[in-house]
């Protein structure tokens, strides 16, 4: 009789487990083991080919005319810069958005509302006509290039096609996903607090950063998880503000696939760049649970 | 200023809103709060109690008029900057820091070394016997040990003037009555001057050395519990504290004053005209029926343990308490005519 419960448990949780097994945990084998394998003669996957490590190999080392091998370091700095690209925008994003969430918190009820529609207007945009905008804008013929360079010291700047504009274009599209968990936990906030940390001798700046950053952690740390992880694998940015000349792992990945035909070692990046997130989120999760402690 | 004053108000106004719109929160408020005095203000809901104190602890600016604390002019300084902690009613624990955390942040605030950090917690927390509390977090606690950590967080910068916005008002009667004895001890301990706010007057009454009655943003009277008892210079104090008779009557020239019912007394004022005159239940006496200045029949009695409580009402109209020992001989039957006498130097005279 005991076991009855968690009978019907397992039963109630037979929808979810199912779905997830069929859309996530198929998928991700399916990836996984593509990953082993090697490409087939007019590209996608040789199925019948010995399953090996030779694509993860490949991430680090290429044979030379001669046959030994030699440390490639090309796709490790791609690696480097996808995650100091995603580090720049989740900061960005944390500088930009914390003041924009402290300002709504303090808003009347209307004006929040009307600041929350605002901030998830541009979704209803496609991503793709988004960053359309943006190469308009920044262009040498763009309104905003012209601002620049025309009170610009050190003569005409460039601002399309580098690491600056994959930025602005990252930081533009991701802002609302730092924002939003931003602003609940600020309107949550129990504003007495940072009176009694000034009835208590902690200067505006001290009272910011012993009080209400601490407190307003679990919502930066969920904003920051929701600009890394998707700025890591980002592609339609980097390809479109980057010019092509500045490549991100989700670059490379999609060139895999697509023009290059070589669906197992796209795989293994994919698996690489998942790993990469999955650290992320167990340092992140690990560091939490030392804190609560 | 005198010398042995440590928080000092001088004429201070305070208006929220703008324009039209503005409302007079408080007016030409003026206090001296004494070296290790209790001082409690008191009064209705809305009269401005909050603010003054916010007023003190800097989170308000105020219009008119100047602040000092310790003969240093605070009024444009910046509540970090004041020597002076708040016990919030809400308590405003960090809810992130644990107990000895919370009691120490404004030590660390000073930049004090951790071991002297560490003592002064230990301090304060015994103080308010919480040691063993040490590494909860304020979810952990109850009630009344949240407000106790309040208190030591407070204490522990210790500062020339502790705040204490209704602190005990979200605790239950029992719990209460404890906390304001502890408070009391605590004061005494401390050796701070305490500046207490409630609308409670039992509270007051019992707490304070001295007591500032409030209403409509302004400071009716200030003086000792016994004096705001028994001499209230104000129809609105006499009214708020305890129970309280009120009569109206006419002054007369020559010492005389003329009830409504016809009787005469012969009490010294210099007041004019309408008057109204205030005497505890238990300070008027008890006459034959016939006798005395007013007469009445018992309509009520509440038995209160040491005493009675009559309510008795007036033969020209109107309700008269009047609180009779239990080891009267002869205590007043409901239903029974009596007489009730005021003896004149039991009497206010009142002219607001
Ligand atoms: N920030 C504010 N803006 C506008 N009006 C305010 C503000 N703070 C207080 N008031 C008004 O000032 C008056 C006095 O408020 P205050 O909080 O000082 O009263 P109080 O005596 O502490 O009352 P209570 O016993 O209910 O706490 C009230 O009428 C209140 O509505
Ligand atoms: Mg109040």
């Amino acid at each position: 009789m005991t076991d009855r419960p968690a009978l019907r448990r397992l039963g109630l949780l037979t929808p979810a487990l199912a779905t997830i097994a069929v859309l996530i945990g198929v998928p991700l084998a399916l990836m996984f083991w593509i990953s082993l394998l090697q490409k087939g003669d007019s590209g996608g996957v040789d199925w019948a080919s010995a399953p090996s490590l030779g694509n993860y190999i490949r991430l680090v080392w290429e044979e030379d005319f001669d046959g030994t091998m030699i440390v490639n370091t090309s796709y490790l700095i791609i690696l480097l810069r996808s995650v100091l690209q995603a580090a720049v925008t989740t900061g960005l994003c944390l500088l930009f958005g914390l003041p924009v969430a402290l300002w709504m918190a303090g808003l009347s009820r209307g004006q929040r509302e009307i600041m929350l529609l605002l901030i998830t207007i541009p979704f209803w945009t496609n991503l793709l006509v988004r960053n359309y905008a943006w190469l308009i804008i920044l262009r040498e013929d763009g309104w905003l290039s012209q601002l620049v360079n025309s009170l610009s010291p050190v003569g005409p700047v460039q601002l399309l096609y580098n690491d600056l504009a994959v930025a602005i274009g990252l930081t533009y599209s991701f802002l609302p996903f730092m924002i939003l968990p931003l602003y609940t936990v600020f309107e949550k906030f129990d504003w007495r607090l940072l009176e009694a940390a000034h009835d208590l001798g902690a200067p505006r700046r001290r009272a910011l950063r012993r009080v209400v950053i601490p407190i307003a952690m679990p919502g930066i740390a969920a904003g920051s998880l929701l600009v890394f992880i998707p700025c890591l694998g980002a592609f339609v940015t980097p390809a479109l503000l980057g010019g092509g000349k500045t490549l991100m792992l989700g670059n490379v990945i999609q060139m895999q696939f697509a023009a290059s035909r070589n669906w197992p070692f796209g795989a293994a990046l994919s698996v690489v760049l998942l790993a990469l997130m999955l650290v992320v989120m167990v340092a992140m999760a690990i560091w939490r649970n030392r804190r609560v402690k | 200023m005198t010398d042995s004053s440590v928080v000092s108000i001088t004429a201070v106004s305070k208006s929220f809103g703008r324009g039209t719109a503005a409302i007079r929160v408080l007016e030409d408020v003026s206090v001296e709060i004494g070296r290790r005095e209790f001082f409690t203000l008191l009064g209705p809901s809305g009269c401005g109690k909050t603010t003054l104190l916010r007023l003190i602890a800097g989170f308000e600016t105020a219009d008119q008029g100047r602040i000092a604390i310790e003969g240093q002019d605070v009024t444009q300084t910046p509540p970090y900057h004041r020597p002076v902690n708040t016990v919030f009613q809400s308590y405003a624990l960090f809810p992130h820091l644990t107990v000895e955390q919370n009691v120490g942040f404004a030590l660390e605030e000073q930049r004090l070394p951790a071991d002297k950090i560490r003592t002064r917690v230990g301090e304060a927390l015994e103080m308010v016997r919480m040691q063993s509390f040490a590494r909860r977090r304020p979810a952990e606690l109850s009630g009344g040990q949240q407000q106790r950590v309040a208190l030591a967080r407070a204490l522990a910068p210790r500062p020339k003037v502790l705040l204490l916005d209704e602190p005990l008002s979200a605790l239950d009667l029992k719990l209460r009555k404890e906390m304001q004895i502890e408070l009391k001890l605590l004061q005494a301990e401390a050796g701070i001057t305490f500046l207490f706010v409630t609308h409670d007057q039992e509270e007051a009454l019992t707490l304070s050395d001295r007591v500032a009655v409030m209403q409509g943003g302004r400071i009716l009277q200030i003086g000792a519990p016994h004096d705001i008892y028994e001499a209230p210079t104000h129809r609105f104090v006499a009214d708020f504290i305890g129970d309280i008779n009120l009569i109206e009557a006419e002054a007369l020239p020559g010492n005389t004053l003329q009830l409504a019912g016809g009787a005469t007394l012969s009490v010294p004022h210099d007041a004019r005209g309408k008057v109204t005159l205030a005497i505890r239940p238990e300070r008027a006496r008890i006459a034959a029926a016939g006798a005395g200045h007013l007469q009445a029949r018992v309509v009520h009695t509440a038995y209160l343990g040491t005493a009675l409580l009559h309510k008795l009402a007036l033969a020209d109209g109107g309700t008269f308490l009047l609180r009779q020992s239990n080891l009267d001989a002869s205590p007043l039957a409901m239903g029974s005519s009596v007489g009730v006498s005021l003896p004149a130097e039991n009497l206010r005279v009142l002219v607001q």
